[in-house]
């Protein structure tokens, strides 16, 4: 499959990433070659076979749903990039 | 005596026959990672005051008999993507190159349950996405074997640190390879477990299905001691398996009699290096006068597998990688007009070229219109990856094959080559998308001295049987009593 310059902007704004002008070829290129190589993948013998979500067979494990209070808010603040009275800071959102 | 040339089997001897002290120990550690990180470049953050302050209280605990345990003390490194509560965790990346954990991951809680001494955390590739440590936003670390080479990756720092004597062993991850061929690359042992044997529990994920961390050791012995600390079930991590323990100390019994070992011929064809398919000939002689049958047989899946293996890893960190966003944590970008802004040029200045080149790959995979051909399939492909996997093990013990085809590459040499770079996962790949248990022993060198190493894979959780295998090839071959890194190189 051919990926055009605007199918890579488009995926790289659902990424949430930017590329810049120079970045936009290079990409292009590596992700056609991967492509490329991971259309063998439609040559492989499954049509008869299920999909697997994960290496083990196990399904819906579940666990009580119970609330535990994280007691150290200092070290999780503490990464925060900006923040302002125990709080993450962000800009405004509502106009 | 060189006490950073021993065994972490061997420092529990010297340990208990009081020819060492905790103090000492850590304090050779210290030195020996002062004499060679000017050139092998391993960590990242290392604890060098910290180890040898807990050296000091862990030793007056052993001597007033507060603790008993024959690990206490023992140093140990780790790779810088499994968290650490009050220590930095990078994934070596510029996103969280200031990011620390404020809860320390299920394997840090049981390595420091144990007592044991964090000499620091080591360079990988970013987020783990890479073959040879190349990609670290900090550093590049050079293979002790020769320092103009990489030590693969993306566990090369736990790797190269392991090597070169600067820790005595090392926890890694690995998603498709990176613990085994690291090791293969520095002449190293290193396992991957079965998936679910370790908690994934504080591992900063990459590829959720793919992911298992486990140990880069000096030897096998080593390996079993490491994996008896770190296995277990975790509520923490729902894909735990929840297994009864195991002591896998006592599966080396040093001997293969009757083990029936399938050789896939389609890993000894075109794209591996002619000095690596000796050595692997040679270790298959071996294992035939050890008494293991050996039988050639056809596992047509490895293209398959490998193409599977780049569309879920990266279809599943598009996804994983989706948290970064410079809010919580995490680099933040000083231009913003908004939010959306915010996200964007956070995520675009924080992480490096190849990170984003995998979430380009995976959000193409997953995005509408193309799922189908790719994700959906790839998940598929998975299905028979496995099936062909059951029908080997109903025949075969344990399969071998190269861990990697070739032996270790020099610096800058694969860089600029994505693909290329990753058609080197071709043998070791198709263990995670199955799920499975392999183990990397280094079993010689090619004609310029570097090590070559060999892959074993057992059936799920069957960690037992290639933990035997490996330490009865081990015994006979004695690798690391004729070959040691020498340090060459390190003008470029």
């Amino acid at each position: 499959m051919q990926v055009s310059r605007e199918e890579i902007l488009h995926i790289a704004k659902l990424a949430n990433l930017n590329l810049k002008e120079e970045e936009i070829d290079t990409y292009l290129l590596h992700l056609q070659d991967i492509l490329n190589f991971a259309n063998i993948v439609s040559n492989a013998p499954v049509d008869d076979l299920n999909e697997s979500i994960g290496a083990n067979d196990s399904y819906n494990v579940f666990r009580k749903d119970e609330i535990k209070v994280f007691e150290d808010n200092e070290a999780l603040l503490q990464n925060a990039p900006e923040k302002e009275r125990n709080m993450f800071k962000i800009p405004k959102v509502i106009q | 005596m060189n006490i950073t040339e021993l065994t972490v089997h061997e420092l529990q001897e010297k340990l208990k026959s009081k020819e060492l002290t905790i103090e000492q120990i850590t304090k050779a550690y210290v030195e020996n990672i002062e004499k060679h990180e000017k050139d092998v470049q391993a960590f990242i953050t290392p604890l060098k005051e910290n180890a040898l302050k807990q050296a000091q209280e862990i030793q007056e605990k052993i001597e007033n008999k507060e603790i008993t345990n024959s690990l206490a003390g023992i140093p140990i490194g780790i790779k810088d993507n499994i968290c650490t509560k009050g220590v930095k965790t990078t994934c070596a990346s510029k996103m969280l190159e200031n990011f620390v954990a404020p809860y320390n991951a299920t394997v840090m809680e049981k390595i420091n349950n144990e007592s044991m001494i964090n000499l620091g955390k080591l360079n990988m590739d970013e987020f783990a996405m890479g073959a040879s440590t190349e990609y670290s936003y900090f550093k590049k670390t050079r293979n002790p074997w020769n320092l103009n080479t990489v030590p693969g990756g993306s566990s090369g720092g736990s790797a190269a640190a392991v090597a070169a004597n600067m820790v005595p062993w090392a926890l890694g991850s690995d998603t498709g390879g990176s613990i085994r061929q690291p090791a293969s690359f520095c002449g190293v042992v290193g396992l991957k477990p079965t998936y679910g044997l370790v908690s994934r529990y504080g591992l900063v994920a990459f590829a959720s299905s793919l992911d298992q961390i486990g140990p880069i050791t000096k030897d096998v012995q080593d390996a079993a001691i490491l994996l008896n600390v770190i296995a277990g079930h975790d509520e923490k991590d729902s894909t735990s398996a929840n297994k009864e323990k195991v002591d896998y100390t006592k599966a080396l019994k040093n001997d293969v009699k009757g083990l029936k070992i399938g050789i896939p011929k389609e890993y000894f064809g075109e794209g591996i290096n002619s000095e690596v398919k000796q050595s692997l000939e040679k270790a298959i002689e071996t294992y035939k006068a050890l008494g293991a049958t050996v039988e050639e047989f056809s596992l047509n899946i490895a293209d398959y597998a490998l193409a599977t293996y780049y569309i879920i890893a990266c279809a599943e960190a598009s996804s994983n990688l989706g948290r970064f966003d410079g809010i919580r944590y995490g680099y933040r970008t000083e231009n913003y007009t908004d939010l959306k802004e915010l996200f964007r040029n956070s995520r675009s200045e924080g992480f490096g070229a190849e990170v984003k080149r995998r979430i380009i790959l995976g959000t193409y995979v997953l995005s509408s219109g193309y799922y189908d051909a790719y994700y959906k399939k790839a998940q598929q492909v998975r299905t028979l990856v496995k099936k062909e996997f059951d029908k080997a093990f109903e025949k075969y013990d344990v399969l071998l094959t190269p861990t990697s085809p070739t032996v270790a590459f020099e610096i800058g040499t694969r860089s600029n080559n994505p693909l290329e770079m990753y058609l080197a996962d071709i043998c070791t790949v198709s263990v995670n998308i199955a799920g499975l248990p392999g183990i990397s022993i280094p079993c010689g060198v090619d004609s310029k001295g570097m090590p070559i190493g060999m892959q074993l894979i057992a059936n799920k959780f069957e960690e037992e049987t290639i933990l035997n295998a490996a330490y009865t090839y081990e015994q006979k071959v004695k690798f690391r009593e004729n070959y040691e890194p020498t340090f060459k190189g390190g003008a470029c």
